[in-house]
């Protein structure tokens, strides 16, 4: 049984009921309380009337990862009461409305009966208030019971509230209607409660869409252009929001643009367009998408075109599971597009990431003159993630790749000894200097095409020509290698000769699994992924360790491939570890798998 | 070997413009299309209204999707940066291309395989959003590159090179332009040099999007005497013989001429006019319900209306839309786009 400031609630509402905001209000509340918080929405594909749940773990240790076994139940539909019962542990509570009487068959948990439709029936007439002030009335119920600070609530709700004050004593009515009905009905507060703490200090509770609408803007993009698709439509939602804020000038002008497109083609066209043309450009998406964008990254790679896109995985095969979490897509976006690709891909783990990579992601896009892609996913891009705030360095260089001025183009030659070729590799980095639209009236021009093309831009079917293009654009992934974010290393013991490797999402359940194996005696080394192209130290990672276990949720151990293929990693050291139903990974899932591998006999004794 | 560069040699006597450019500034490198193919007549014509109209080629972008008509930007203004990008997404490119940069001008070159079948789509949005652009289609009925296809714009039962008929009904990109709302619309003959000359110049200085549809023969594949897009074909079938053009630059000063009763004069967004006179059928070309049954009721007839069909003198653009800066958006320095850690710590602020 957990305890005070270690606990996991979980709501179980119908989606388009209001729950949501309701919810919310109760994480952010224990968040404000200095409580380390991590809730999960868990929403189905639909607008109105099927299940939704909502998860909030509490943990003063501040483990951030999902955990399986709800303590406290709000069980609020009964589309769903059954399963809904069966996941509550042994001696937990399960809140519910009674309104209409029910039998729970279960005799090791603490039913808490409030009747919620009654008690909203006899305060209000209008059916609509009696529907949304009945989540009101079980966040009242859980002020007492988790002993939540009031002061925080209130203040939670006037911030949701803003600019409809009216509401505002209605709600904290229904508030205090469950209150006064827990008070009176239940010994308050349970087992499990909350107590103001230190670990939320300082942090910021935000969604990693959010932290990426805002990276678009500080990066300095001003050409978005996208297609709705869940998750990645809250992104560039956030980047029109954020910079009608902060990019509008003193005579309303906007210093932006954004496109919604026909469609994800036209989308990363309209991207590329103004990459080509030196805007910072960038697009959202999520999987069908990527299918759909192929064949335009695979001219921005071939062309050389600066281009930033944001990928919010889900599950997949085909339309999957959109409103589900994994890390599908690591294969077909490092690969995006027929012919010879290779993508430079960043692995953030959490909005604060996302927000750096995302802003760093148009400086890479525009210095190596190719597509860039953020790989978030859902749990990342639409979940509420205590976090980091976010930090900006006003100092920091700006540097916006190698594209020439009129003058530089005029001294290009006298400069660097050679004439300008638009994909002659001059600086030994294979990486070429480009000329924007209009600069010069006769100097820098180049037809920019997908066809193959020598080092001056021109049409080719020359075979040997072509080759060495490729070749070069090839070894611009070398230079990448050197420039992508490094990946973070943790060696738990120096002796230890297993690892393992993760990325994106799944640190906060790394994290916990590892410390829970350390008391379990087992150290493992890891090493988070931050970036594609893999640098030096992931091989020397790999070296260093007999057994590396490579932590993904994909089906298929993408990223295992992908370092088998490209950091020449024997197949043998690399142990898949894989979590693909389509929910964040739990510590107990990395824990459990990883003495599976390694102490088959104890894992087995454990079950 | 699919490029050839042009000597870059001039006569000395060559006329020049008010930028003091020949012709030949203008020029591309040699066109690798089939002798005689009606796409190097538009090309040329491209050549001539930007030499006319003393364009600085270098504030020009020249964007096309893939197929023959696509190639065409390699054969004029070599001094322009070009972008051959993918099939049918030449649209979705210039969008974007616009959007980082509104100060230059825009010309697109699709086919009607481009246009009219992969890329409808993007076609039809970017004329939704008024981007200002020139949107060019080399209209051969045929997919050439591939051997000669029918496309969506071949008229029904037109037979290809082997007698088969073709068997669906035709896209008129007109009429789809107008509408859409395209501000600009018309219709020429590659052939017709006189005529498409003034369109051309008329298109590029509209504001907003502007289209035009260019009949252009495939001399290979469908310029048999049977084609409806053949020379033979267009030449007799054409209404524009009585709809006779002029595109008349702001500065130059309107002469009396254009003041006859059988003559209209558009007035363009940059104070340009394009003049028509003897109208058939005293069509008036701010009328798109006028325009539209124009086209209908002549291709009823197995006529090809050509000319200015649609104007709206007054159209708003993308970026009129968008409420941009005047600035290009490109040119904007990080200054101005970063709003800076100050401005991040209230937003950090709003998240606690």
């Amino acid at each position: 049984m957990s305890g005070i400031n270690d606990f996991v609630i979980k709501f179980a509402t119908v989606n388009g009921s209001g729950s949501a905001s309701a919810n919310t209000m109760v994480a952010k509340t224990l968040f404000r309380m200095g409580i380390p918080v991590s809730p999960k929405n868990i929403f189905p594909s639909n607008i109105q009337g099927l299940p939704t749940w909502y998860e909030v773990r509490v943990s003063e240790a501040g483990y951030l990862a999902r955990r399986d076994g709800i303590d406290l139940m709000v069980a609020m539909n009964p589309q769903t009461y059954a399963e809904d019962l069966a996941e509550v542990v042994p001696g937990g509570w399960l809140l519910y409305d009674s309104s209409m009487p029910r039998i729970w068959p279960r005799d090791d948990i603490t039913l808490l009966p409030i009747p919620i439709a009654q008690i909203c029936a006899k305060q209000w007439t209008d059916a609509r208030q009696r529907q949304l002030f009945k989540n009101m009335v079980y966040v009242g119920a859980l002020v007492e019971l988790l002993s939540m600070d009031m002061e925080a609530l209130k203040g939670v709700i006037s911030d949701q509230l803003k600019g409809k004050e009216k509401l505002m004593t209605a709600n904290l009515q229904a508030v205090d209607l469950g209150r006064a009905y827990a008070r009176e009905h239940f010994s308050c507060p349970l087992a499990i409660h909350a107590r103001a703490a230190e670990g939320a200090k300082g942090k910021i509770m935000v969604t990693g869409n959010d932290a990426g609408g805002l990276a678009a803007v500080y990066g300095g993009a001003t050409v978005c252009a996208w297609y709705p698709i869940t998750p990645s439509t809250s992104l560039p939602e956030a980047y029109e929001k954020y910079a009608r804020r902060l990019r509008v000038t003193k005579e309303g002008k906007r210093l932006f643009s954004i496109v919604q497109a026909e469609d994800e083609l036209a989308a990363i066209g309209v991207a590329i367009g103004g990459g080509w043309n030196g805007a910072r450009s960038f697009t959202a998406t999520s999987g069908p998408g990527i299918s759909l964008m192929s064949e335009f990254l695979g001219l921005a790679y071939f062309a050389e075109v600066p281009v930033v896109l944001f990928n919010i995985q889900r599950g997949g095969p085909s339309t999957g599971m959109p409103t589900r979490t994994g890390q599908p897509d690591i294969i077909s976006c490092a690969y995006a597009s027929h012919g010879d690709t290779k993508h430079v891909l960043l692995f953030p783990a959490d909005p604060t990431e996302v927000f750096s990579m995302g802003a760093d992601a148009f400086d890479l896009a525009e210095l190596l003159q190719t597509p860039v892609m953020v790989m978030s996913d859902l749990d990342i891009g639409m979940n509420d993630w205590m976090t980091d705030p976010f930090t900006w360095d006003d100092n920091k260089e700006q540097s916006r790749g190698k594209v020439l001025s009129a003058e530089q183009l005029e001294a290009f030659k006298t400069v660097k000894g050679k004439p300008w070729g638009r994909y002659l590799d001059v600086d030994g980095d294979a990486i070429p200097y480009r000329t924007l639209p209009g600069t010069h009236p006769s100097m820098g021009s180049f037809f920019t095409r997908g066809t193959s093309h020598d080092e001056y831009a021109r049409y080719t079917e020359d075979g040997r020509i072509h080759q060495r293009v490729i070749d070069r654009i090839r070894r611009k992934f070398d230079t990448a290698a050197t420039v992508v974010p490094k990946p973070e290393i943790d060696i738990r013991d120096k002796n230890s000769k297993t690892g393992i490797i993760y990325f994106g999402a799944t640190r906060p359940a790394v994290l916990e699994g590892l410390d829970e194996l350390e008391r379990a005696g087992v150290r493992l080394n890891a090493m988070r992924l931050r970036a594609f192209p893999f640098n030096e130290d992931v091989k020397a990672f790999c070296d260093a360790h007999d057994q590396v276990f490579v932590l993904e949720q994909n089906r298929d151990a993408q990223m295992r491939s992908l370092l088998i293929t490209e950091a020449d990693i024997p197949a043998n050291k690399l142990i898949a570890m894989l979590s693909y139903d389509g929910m964040p990974t739990t510590a107990a899932f990395v824990r459990k798998a990883a003495l599976a591998h390694l102490h088959p006999e104890k894992a087995a004794a454990a079950e | 070997m699919s490029y050839i560069a042009k000597p870059s040699a001039h006569h000395p006597a060559l006329p020049r413009n008010a930028l003091g450019l020949t012709r030949r500034d203008y020029e591309g490198s040699m066109s690798t299309l089939c002798a005689g193919c009606g796409h190097d007549s538009i090309t040329a014509a491209i050549i001539e209204a930007c030499y006319e109209m003393d364009l600085p080629a270098h504030r020009i972008a020249k964007i096309s999707g893939i197929g023959c008509s696509s190639k065409a930007p390699t054969y004029f203004l070599s001094r322009s940066h070009g972008f051959n990008s993918v099939h049918g997404r030449m649209p979705s490119v210039t969008t974007g291309a616009n959007m980082a940069n509104r100060d230059l001008y825009y010309i697109g070159v699709s086919g009607d395989g481009d246009t009219a079948s992969i890329g409808l789509g993007q076609f039809c949005h970017a004329v939704r959003r008024r981007l200002n652009m020139t949107y060019i289609v080399m209209n051969n009925g045929c997919y050439g590159l591939t051997k000669g296809q029918f496309s969506a714009t071949n008229d029904k039962n037109s037979p290809s090179k082997k007698g088969e008929a073709n068997p669906f009904d035709a896209i008129d990109l007109c009429q789809l332009a107008i509408q859409l709302g395209a501000g600009f619309v018309a219709r020429s003959f590659s052939g017709d040099k006189r005529q498409l000359l003034p369109l051309i110049q008329a298109a590029i200085s509209y504001k907003g999007f502007a289209f035009i549809d260019v009949v252009s023969p495939c001399v290979t594949f469908n310029n048999h005497p049977a084609s409806t897009k053949s020379y033979e074909y267009v030449r007799m079938h054409n209404m524009a013989s009585e709809n006779k053009l002029d595109y008349v630059e702001p500065q130059e000063e309107i002469t009396a001429e254009y003041a006859e009763g059988t003559s209209t004069a558009v007035e363009l967004h940059d104070g340009s006019q394009l003049m028509l006179y003897k109208v058939d059928g005293g069509h008036d070309p701010r009328d798109s319900d006028a325009a539209i049954h124009t086209i209908r009721t002549n291709a009823a007839k197995g006529t090809v209306v050509t000319g200015l069909l649609y104007v709206n003198e007054d159209q708003q653009d993308l970026h009129d839309v968008l409420g941009t800066d005047e600035r290009p958006l490109n040119a904007l320095p990080m200054s101005e786009l970063c709003p800076g850690s100050k401005a991040l710590e209230g937003i950090n602020a709003r998240l606690r």
